[in-house]
């Protein structure tokens, strides 16, 4: 191909583009839509008996108005979580009950049969085994539950509504509105969310959404959140009352985490993100009423599956390394022993303790199994009898029980609360840390995003200690 | 009340049910490459996965698909390699889902590009078409969610459609599976040039950027003769696109 044709093409282009000024775009546009109502009138006609888009007006004149916007979000968030919490219990504990209590005894039984040396047993069967079994038995009967009821949301089309009532708050904190939507993306998983961003288009904007991604609570954390709010929180209120406390408890937290993120995103375009908010149409679509089975089938095959697929993948090495670390040992005390001890200290200011500041060190890879490696290092460190033994991931099948371990480990309505807090300011999990890194292709902002909510959480919860200290 | 149908449409020579196979992901030795483009939230995804017996996620909001999917059907024996596309209402400005569904529609050379819109908004959707109709004039109008139409007493002549248009346009209701027999025939046809469009091009372009439109476009087929859009690459380069005066420069566009 010749190079001089294509330059004295452009160079044509450039002389053209000077005679034709500026209105260029416009006029085109302008042409485009000509076309299009020439078109559309000798194709479409309407009756004009409108019902449905009347009924669907007046519904978005409730939920996108000044008074009911917000309570109705937080209503149904509320009975989202509620559903979620009341009926997670029941396949939780069967679960429980099949994998850790029946399936457990019988492996080892067979192990032992077929004289498996100690080591390699404990391995398998304490470590590998058991960290996956708890992950099944923790996470899959509330995603079950969580994500289908999302699902639903967003085919009938509730997801935009949400948009158009945060847009305001967003515009005010010098973010794009449509990050209302990347936000809600990441309530089901930060790294889904960190993708959605492509759909905002300024560079600076879609930056600030990645970072603050993270103060989404995610389907990885929710569980921990709901497991703790109805141990601690719970417990302190009146048995009447106490399902509601910790379904607030929860909510708070997770209101918290958008309060987070509007600060933060106010925080980061007054400082390094500075520029201007840009404008955008929002489509409010048509309510659909969504197709009931073929959605709740979909989601659980697609969401629920897949993300269980990668706890599990995580969950597997984590338990050998758990079951590792705690059956090594240095002088006579294990490896995580001393680990423990030595962050104690720290855990201490922060109004944790070392074992919890262990347990997020060991599941780094993946949140969700946070709670179980917590338990687990707990029963080995204060040695409660109760266990298998050393570095077993524990057998429990109800809250109560969990509760009896915690509290014997010395924990207060203080690590309860500041391991609320710090479940939700930490950072970002391996999957969405890596997502942050493909799509803003930065070692410099991956970082940032990645360190910024350890700092936070750090920053709250040492204060969120002190004040209670001096308080109680 | 679906079982009836379904045995109603079996026995149409249309349907063709033997001659279809959904390959979801194997997208292996195709023949034809298939893009699917439209307004956000129009069921670009329900139409893909109608075709392609895959799940992508769908839903009801504005900008789901941000990356795009690919999937495959056969269909009498030419298989058909489908990529869905992010919604878009445009292809004039440069945020990324719209750039990667103008690149792949420009770049890509699709054998068919399938446009799909909302029967109910028409009007608003043909701003995006008639862009696409510049670039490519191998496509098909899928006037999907004809069922709200319906329901809206919103009636479309398919017919003075088509033609206004020049290129086949199927009525559907992807989530229903309504219209998706019909499609896969016209896409095949489309592909194989049995039927052959002839694409609206622009008409009420004002007078004196009309003129240089015509005479950068004419500059452009001198050196192109093969390029079925210099007039939208005129377009593009009058409104300064560095992205498309990179691609006439390394001959991305030949």
């Amino acid at each position: 191909m010749n190079t001089t044709s294509v330059e004295k093409i452009i160079a044509l282009s450039r002389d053209l583009r000077w005679q034709i000024g500026d209105e260029f775009h416009d006029n085109l546009a302008e042409g485009i839509y000509a076309d299009a109502s020439e078109i559309a009138m000798g194709s479409v006609s309407s009756d004009n008996s409108k019902k449905r888009f009347r009924l669907d007006a007046k519904i978005d004149k409730i939920v996108t108005s000044k008074a009911w916007g917000f309570p109705i979000m937080i209503l149904i968030l509320g009975v989202v979580l509620w559903i979620t919490i009341i009926g997670a219990n029941y396949p939780s504990s069967m679960l429980a009950d099949l994998l850790l209590e029946n399936f457990h005894p019988f492996l080892k039984g067979l192990a032992a049969s077929i004289g498996m040396p100690w080591w390699l047993d404990g391995f398998l069967i304490d470590g590998v085994y058991l960290a996956v079994a708890w992950v099944i038995a923790v996470m899959l009967p509330p995603m079950a539950i969580f994500f289908p009821m999302f699902t639903l949301l967003e085919d009938f089309g509730y997801l935009p509504r949400v948009a158009f009532n945060l847009d305001y708050l967003f515009k005010k904190s010098g973010a794009h509105g449509k990050q209302a939507l990347t936000m809600s993306m990441g309530f089901g998983c930060n790294a889904a969310g960190v993708v959605a961003t492509r759909i905002i288009d300024s560079p600076r904007e879609r930056l600030i959404a990645i970072i603050t991604n993270n103060f989404s609570l995610c389907n990885g954390r929710w569980p921990t959140q709901i497991l703790i709010a109805t141990i601690f929180i719970g417990a302190v209120v009146p048995a009447s009352i106490s399902g509601l406390a910790s379904l607030s408890a929860v909510i708070s937290i997770a209101i918290l985490g958008i309060f987070f993120m509007f600060v933060v995103s106010w925080a980061l375009s007054k400082t390094v993100l500075k520029g201007e908010v840009s404008t955008f149409n929002l489509e409010l679509p048509p309510y659909r009423p969504p197709r009931f089975w073929k959605t709740v089938y979909t989601s659980i095959i697609d969401r629920t599956l897949i993300v269980l697929w990668r706890a599990i993948l995580f969950a597997a090495p984590a338990g050998a390394v758990i079951w590792l670390i705690s059956n090594i040992y240095i002088g006579d005390l294990s490896i995580a022993s001393w680990t423990i001890t030595s962050l104690d200290g720290f855990g201490f200011l922060l109004g944790l303790n070392g074992v919890i500041l262990l347990a997020y060190i060991v599941a780094i890879p993946a949140n969700e199994i946070v709670i179980p490696t917590i338990l687990m290092l707990t029963v080995m460190a204060t040695g409660i009898a109760g266990g298998d033994g050393v570095g077993v991931m524990f057998e429990l099948d109800s809250a109560g029980e969990t509760a009896t371990i915690l509290k014997a480990g010395g924990w207060t309505l203080l690590t309860a609360v500041n391991l609320m807090l710090f479940s939700l300011l930490h950072n970002p999990c391996s999957t969405t840390i890596y997502t942050i890194y493909k799509e803003t292709k930065s070692v410099k902002w991956t970082v940032f995003a990645s360190v910024l909510p350890v700092i936070m959480g750090f920053v709250l919860t040492f204060l969120v200690a002190q004040i209670w200290r001096i308080v109680f | 009340m679906e079982s009836k149908i379904a045995s109603a449409c079996q026995s149409c020579s249309q349907f063709n049910a033997n001659g279809l196979k959904k390959l979801g992901v194997s997208t292996d030795n195709f023949d034809f490459v298939i893009a699917i483009a439209g307004n956000p939230n129009t069921g670009k995804s329900t139409v893909f996965n109608a075709l392609t017996g895959l799940r992508q996620h769908t839903g009801n909001w504005p900008g789901k698909t941000v990356v795009r999917a690919e999937g495959a059907f056969q269909y009498n024996d030419r298989k058909f390699k489908l990529v869905d596309l992010p919604g878009t209402y445009s292809l004039l400005s440069t945020s990324q889902d719209e750039e990667v569904a103008r690149n792949f529609i420009l770049f890509g050379k699709p054998d068919v590009t399938i446009i799909v819109v909302d029967a109910g908004r028409l009007e608003r959707n043909l701003n995006l078409v008639l862009q696409i109709l510049e670039i490519t004039n191998k496509a098909v109008l899928c006037l999907n969610l004809m069922d709200e139409a319906n329901r809206n007493n919103i009636n479309i002549e398919v017919r003075s459609l088509a033609r206004d248009l020049g290129i086949p346009v199927v009525p559907t209701s992807a989530r229903f599976n309504e219209g998706i027999p019909e499609l896969i025939q016209t896409i095949n046809d489309v592909a194989t040039g049995e039927i052959i469009c002839k694409s609206r091009h622009i008409k009420n372009v004002n007078g004196n950027i009309n003129e240089a439109v015509k005479k950068l476009s004419a500059e452009i087929e001198k050196q192109f003769p093969s390029m079925p859009n210099s007039r939208w690459i005129a377009f593009r380069l009058l409104e300064g696109d560095t992205r498309i005066i990179k691609a006439l420069r390394n001959g991305e566009l030949a």
